[in-house]
């Protein structure tokens, strides 16, 4: 799965949803895959609005990507940075996340990735 | 007609195979009457559509509508994902839309990947701008479940048998109650899971009762956003009429 993919996911578990520390998930041990993608800054710029930066960051920095900046750039910042649309195409668009795990911050469950599929299913106490 | 997308790799001992159900989606979402709609919808200079097939399967659907996706949505910056509570499922979707993209390249959008999960547990509220599900809707005694010895021997990364893998096929058309035990679940989550601008493609069979799902739907109540808006629910695929009843259909659902 594309890294770009926990920008969209957060703990299964119900009661971690309401915590804002369900989200994002935190990868550990965590085996990465390059795509080779051509770069496209108007996809970039087009995403820019729907991406949660914050958690953006959080996820670049614990995946050892180069430090993102605290606030998201805006259209025009982001079109005139060749370094960031480069740094967040290779981020978001190329890198696969293959084997590891996706860790809760609240409830610490470790969600498996196994062949580029994370496994949300709960075992039942969780459910 | 766009081309299917071949699936002749999916074990279909393990996985759903493609069908009438299958094709019907296939149809209805390439048609000019869902094309002219999705267009509209998500304008060029808006954010690139979130695309989510529950129980994607073989994965036929979701490669479609990632490979062909500046043909459906007239912009092929659209993202996708799908999630299946079958592991196979979720390897044979992976391999289905990264073989027809790749031989798609100028028209396909960004397939995010496959997540094994039980319907739309694992995604953060109100990010999906199209649902697509291709339910399990035949009426049944019971629903299945996941056999607890799977799921144990799953989470130890141990090989699993093949009778307990078979389970998984009766998963993938087996609904219970009126065939509508797993899609109310989807239905009731729908609020919580749809975008601002989020909508669903639902297959439904006669069996189901269409007409009082569309109902009960339309009376969700406030649909959220600008103004008033409400929850509208509409056929807008049919096929295989059988004693003057629409034996399978596509439902709309979106707010307005």
């Amino acid at each position: 799965m594309k890294v770009l993919t926990l920008n969209f996911l957060t703990c299964a578990v119900k009661s971690c949803k309401s915590s804002s520390d369900s989200f994002p998930l935190h990868p550990k041990d965590a085996e990465l895959a390059s795509d080779d993608v051509e770069v496209n800054p108007e996809l970039l710029v087009n995403l820019l609005p729907r991406l949660d930066w914050k958690a953006l960051k959080t996820t670049s920095t614990e995946l050892g990507f180069p430090q993102l900046p605290d606030s998201p750039p805006t259209i025009d910042e982001l079109q005139s940075d060749d370094k960031l649309l480069k740094d967040l195409h290779s981020l978001l668009m190329e890198t696969n996340l293959m084997e590891g795990k996706l860790v809760c911050g609240v409830c610490g469950h470790e969600y498996a990735v196994r062949e580029g599929i994370p496994n949300f299913l709960l075992p039942s106490h969780l459910v | 007609m766009l081309p299917t997308p071949s699936t002749s790799h999916v074990p279909y001992t393990l996985v759903y195979e493609p069908a009438e159900d299958s094709f019907l989606l296939l149809d209805t979402l390439s048609s000019p009457l869902s094309t002219h709609f999705l267009s509209h919808h998500f304008p060029p200079d808006s954010p690139p559509p979130f695309i989510l097939e529950l129980g994607p399967g073989s994965g036929v659907v979701l490669a479609f509508l990632t490979a062909h996706a500046s043909k459906i949505f007239s912009r092929p910056d659209i993202l996708t994902l799908g999630i299946d509570i079958n592991s196979f499922a979720c390897s044979s979707t992976s391999t289905t839309v990264s073989l027809t993209t790749s031989s798609h390249p100028t028209t396909s959008g960004h397939f995010l990947g496959a997540a094994q999960g039980d319907l739309t547990s694992c995604l953060r509220p109100n990010q999906v701008d199209v649902l697509v599900f291709n339910p399990p809707y035949v009426p049944t005694e019971d629903l299945p479940t996941l056999p607890d010895t799977l799921r144990a021997r799953r989470e130890k990364g141990e090989k699993v048998t093949f009778e307990e893998e078979s389970k998984l096929l009766e998963l993938s058309y087996a609904g219970g109650k009126d065939g509508m035990e797993t899609t109310d679940r989807v239905i009731d989550s729908l609020p919580e899971v749809l975008s601002e601008r989020g909508m669903a493609y639902l297959l439904l069979c006669a069996g189901n009762k269409p007409e009082e799902v569309k109902q009960r739907i339309r009376k969700m109540g406030n649909a959220g956003g600008e103004g008033r808006r409400e929850w509208k629910a509409e056929t807008v695929g049919t096929s295989g009429r059988q004693a003057g009843w629409e034996k399978l259909q596509i439902v709309r659902i979106w707010k307005e």
